[in-house]
């Protein structure tokens, strides 16, 4: 299973250079990993919807007990048809959907294939860490794929939101998991599943989790980043929606449901905000224009159901939210590559510029009214299996509760009904005062991935035993019980198929009356909008940082020393201070040489003090590190006095360097002289806590230290060298020597673009004074980067 | 771009030339004659620089062999290499154009880091632990036994990556002032 996840990132890596020559070729190529994973899945299937999961375990770090695990269980199976299933269908689709050779053609061919990888990774995924990090991969992806180029403001700003937004749920939810798994002892989730923890850390777990997967699933209040997330090409958008990125999040309550059954921290949320989201999303979308815009808020209405169903934590809800998990899976993949189809053959996907496309692209609209008809829950598709088994869930836990919840589901598949009318009237139907619309028929690699999962939805609910199957064995973590609901199409005449009548009939109604319902809504008052409040949240981060850096960066590099100085002496000073033993063998000297340089360093730095020319004064702190330099000889370290005479040397090189720059002598202000006793007491201060320091925690050492005496031991032998410094160098301790010099290539790297950036602004600031008489100037230079913020301030102050 | 100052023969450019000039310089020792940036030269200093240099190169190529065994390593190595080109810095200026081989010190930087990743990497190969060093003796006749030790490639790495960051210290605060400087007598800045 590892080895599928790498194959899909391993591909990935080299796609970039495929779709360099040939972007057809690059998605076609990109469209074989999740397909042999799918086959692989498929295979395996029987095996494990009957009990048996797959398990493999790949030690990461084993000393610190990470390891990425992977199971393959049921609800595995069940995302596998989505993610793998609907991830070859894009790509496929994507061959005819994006012009060859376009920019965003090279980039989405390996993106895609990541996520896809990515996803795969996250549903196997059987250790808290593990999901965590590939949850964050899935992020990571999605901000690159929405924003795409980032050449368009629209885009930088939907991918950054929905970055934004997922990372500060993917965050909470990390420390749930620790949370979670710290109290369980074990972060493997079904070790988790089969012994969950009690009490108030699962409380807290539950919540903190939650917080992730409503995020991530675009649950209200949070669910402004999947609309605006619509910027993206639309497969992307198909895949995002329909497969994986926000079903994540409902994924993520299947997979620990079974941690939390009965917390009310878990059930109550996920069922409050699921309904609020659903009748939420509905609502919105019944008055979109935009095809792409509606189906997103379809989305985040079905969005809202499933975690409704999944939360729920009983066998019946479990059940059917694995129905609708796969039909909303299969519609909503069709629809979207539906419209993708509309958009791309004629150029519009708005519903006041279409009119009979329906009758020009019959397959099209046969493909989607298929779809349509899952989605809006009519019979025999499998959407409808699974609204009926989701009424049928809560009529049977009974009580007010479970009919009050019914009754709010049925209002939300009302809606739903509505807008999937919508979507087939605004795409298909011949709208009377508009022009017929134009555009080519589209060719079988676009029809033929869309109308796939259309039938599946056909098929898996013709074939209710098998689906019954499927969502079953997931189901049955939450234990099945005497007399276990089961998918099917005839349960007789009972309530869940008259709720179907009446959210259809109603729903027909409601689409009938959209133009005054529509004018209703203008007329209602809005009371909260959560993208405007989004961006209240972040004009008012940006303000605050502007306002605490300009009062902490002051630009004054004596301020930025006392500070620092005055931290040292406050912080570890005092505790140094209170805790001080002088040790009891102190000696005056260990070698009669030390006396000397000791006197030596110390003049220097007595007349470091008081010269009064720049040049002097360094010339006497290089003294002052050849005297210790010297006092390391004395100590046989040669190696540390070697390093230590050259990096003087070096440094009195760079400090003439920059001298050459300043004034020769010291100059000294007004303010300066009346700060003169303070700044004498701070740096006195600190230098009897450092030389307190550097006594006391010599003196702390044992002699000799364990771990010297292992190195001494083995250097000869293990690493080959008989100089120990070297050999803690490159050998015992090389990995601290390759960060330190990756640090130092970073920092050499950054003061070297610092440098010669100033003097390219300078450069560029004279020649642009010396163009200034010129007589037409350019309109005005467009800052790329972080305007946003400010512009937003700008246009919310007007 | 070939300096007119420069009238040695060329041997691998030039056709013609008789063998028996292969051993002539291929450029001045001195850039005698004229400043070019009209300062005062220190002919001396300029003179010490050019003797000394290959000689400090080769003490730092020594260091870098001699640290697994004696006072070294690729760190002080480096760090004297560096020194032998802050000395013909200082000597020559940012004028000196003298060095045959211009080395970019992003290049070098990245070209040492590139080495030691690498070099961690290595003994995955062999099916080792990472970062894991290998020994190996071998004998040869007049000099007896060498021991190569695989972790001298980090070394390496450190040693090219210190000479990158030295090199560019001398870029950017080195010649970058000096042409500030020189940019502000103009009147441009």
């Amino acid at each position: 299973m590892s080895a599928f996840v790498l194959v899909h990132l391993l591909v990935a890596l080299a796609l970039p250079i495929v779709a360099r020559r040939n972007t057809g070729m690059a998605f076609a190529i990109a469209a074989l990993p999740p397909a042999a994973a799918l086959t692989w899945v498929l295979a395996r299937s029987g095996a494990v919807l009957s009990g048996d999961a797959i398990v493999e375990e790949v030690p990461w770090s084993p000393l610190l007990g990470l390891e990425f695990t992977f199971r393959l269980d049921a609800l595995a199976v069940l995302m596998t048809l989505l993610v793998s299933g609907i991830g070859v269908l894009v790509l496929v689709y994507s061959i005819g959907y994006f012009h060859a050779g376009s920019g965003d053609a090279r980039r989405s061919a390996p993106l895609l294939l990541t996520f896809a990888g990515t996803m795969f990774g996250l549903i196997l995924a059987d250790d808290l860490l593990t999901v965590y990090v590939f949850w964050e991969l899935t992020t990571v992806c999605s901000f690159l794929l929405v924003g795409q180029a980032g050449i368009s403001r629209e885009s930088r700003r939907s991918a950054l939101q929905a970055l934004m937004i997922t990372t500060m749920g993917g965050l909470v939810m990390l420390l749930g998991f620790v949370v979670l798994g710290e109290a369980a002892g074990t972060y493997r989730i079904s070790e988790i599943v089969a012994e969950p923890p009690g009490g108030t850390p699962l409380a807290v777990a539950a919540s903190l989790i939650l917080v992730g997967a409503l995020t991530k699933s675009a649950q209200v209040p949070f669910h402004n980043w999947l609309p605006t997330a619509m910027v993206a090409p639309t497969p992307i958008s198909a895949y995002l929606h329909a497969a994986s990125m926000v079903k994540a999040g409902v994924f993520l309550v299947a997979r620990l449901g079974p941690v939390f059954v009965g917390v009310p921290e878990w059930w109550l949320p996920t069922v409050v905000f699921g309904l609020i989201t659903m009748v939420f999303g509905g609502w919105r979308a019944l008055h979109e224009t935009d095809l792409k815009k509606l189906l997103a808020y379809g989305t985040v209405s079905q969005l809202g159901f499933l975690m409704v169903l999944v939360g729920q934590g009983t066998y019946a809800a479990a059940l059917a939210g694995a129905a609708m998990l796969l039909a909303h899976g299969m519609f909503k993949a069709t629809l979207f590559l539906v419209v993708g189809i509309v958009d791309h053959q004629t150029g519009t996907r708005d519903v006041r510029e279409l009119s009979g496309l329906g009758r020009r692209m019959p397959a099209l609209a046969t493909i989607a009214a298929l779809a349509v008809a899952s989605m809006a829950g009519l019979p025999p598709m499998l959407g409808f299996l699974g609204k009926e088994a989701a009424f049928g869930a809560f009529l049977e836990e009974g009580g007010g509760t479970g009919l009050l919840i019914d009754f709010v589901l049925l209002l939300g598949s009302v809606f739903t009904v509505a807008y999937s009318a919508r979507m087939l009237w605004g795409a298909f139907a011949r709208k009377p005062g508009v022009a017929p619309t134009g555009g080519k028929q589209p060719g079988a690699v676009l029809l033929v991935p869309a109308a796939i999962p259309a039938f599946a939805g056909v098929v898996l609910g013709i074939g209710y035993p098998l689906t019954d199957e499927l969502a079953g064995s997931y189901a049955a973590v939450y234990g099945a019980g005497v007399d276990p609901l089961h998918l099917e199409l005839w349960h007789g005449f009972e309530l869940p198929l008259l709720f179907s009548v009446v959210a259809v009939a109603a729903g027909l109604w409601v689409h009938a009356m959209r133009v005054p319902l529509t004018a209703l809504r203008r007329r209602l008052p809005k009371p909260l909008d959560a993208q405007r409040g989004y961006e209240r949240i972040m004009a008012l981060l940006e303000r605050t940082a502007v306002g605490v850096t300009g009062r902490t960066q002051v630009g004054s590099l004596p301020t930025y020393l006392a500070i620092i100085l005055l931290t040292v002496v406050a912080v570890p000073g005092s505790v140094l201070v209170y805790h001080a033993h002088v040790p009891a063998d102190m000696a005056l000297h260990h070698n009669l040489l030390q006396i000397p340089l000791a006197i030596l360093v110390i003049i220097a730095a007595i007349a470091v003090v008081r010269a009064k020319r720049r040049l002097t004064a360094v010339l006497l702190v290089g003294v002052i590190g050849y005297g210790i330099g010297g006092l390391f000889i004395v100590d046989g370290g040669p190696d540390v006095a070697l390093a230590q005479f050259l990096v003087e040397t070096l440094t009195m090189v760079a400090f003439v360097f920059v001298l050459r720059r300043l004034p020769a002598r010291f100059t000294k202000g007004d303010a300066a002289r009346s700060l003169r006793w303070p700044k004498l007491a701070l740096s006195v201060a600190g230098g009897v806590v450092i030389a307190l320091g550097a006594v006391l925690f010599s003196a702390a050492r044992q002699q000799p230290p364990a771990v010297s005496a292992d190195f001494i031991a083995q250097s000869e032998e293990g690493a080959g060298a008989t100089n120990i410094v070297n050999a803690i160098l490159v050998d015992f301790r090389a990995f601290d020597t390759v960060g330190e010099i990756s640090v130092l290539a970073v920092a050499a790297t950054g003061v070297a673009s610092l440098v010669l950036a100033s003097r390219f602004d300078r450069r560029r600031r004279s020649s642009r004074g010396a163009q200034a008489t010129a007589p037409a100037e350019r309109p005005g230079v467009v800052l790329s980067g972080n305007g946003n913020g400010r512009r937003q301030e700008e246009e919310e102050q007007s | 771009m070939t300096d007119p100052r420069i009238t040695a023969p060329r041997n691998g450019e030039r056709p013609g030339v008789p063998w028996t000039g292969w051993d002539a310089p291929r450029e001045r020792w001195l850039l005698s004659g004229f400043p070019r940036d009209g300062r005062e030269r220190a002919v001396l200093l300029e003179l010490a620089a050019r003797i000394v240099f290959p000689t400090v190169l080769v003490l730092s190529i020594y260091l870098l062999f001699a640290g697994h065994d004696r006072a070294g390593g690729g760190f002080s190595g480096g760090l004297v290499a560096g020194q032998a080109f802050a000395l013909r810095y200082l000597a020559g200026g940012r004028m000196d154009d003298s060095a045959i081989i211009s080395l970019r010190p992003p290049v070098l930087i990245g070209l040492g880091l590139t080495i030691a990743t690498l070099t961690g990497f290595l003994p995955l190969v062999f099916g080792q632990e990472l970062l894991e060093s290998a020994i190996f003796k071998i004998s040869v006749p007049l000099l007896g036994q060498i021991k190569f030790v695989s972790s001298i490639l980090l070394d390496i790495g450190v040693y090219l990556l210190i000479i990158g960051v030295v090199l560019d210290l001398l870029r950017t605060l080195g010649s970058g002032v000096e042409a500030d400087a020189a940019a502000a007598e103009r009147g441009q800045a």
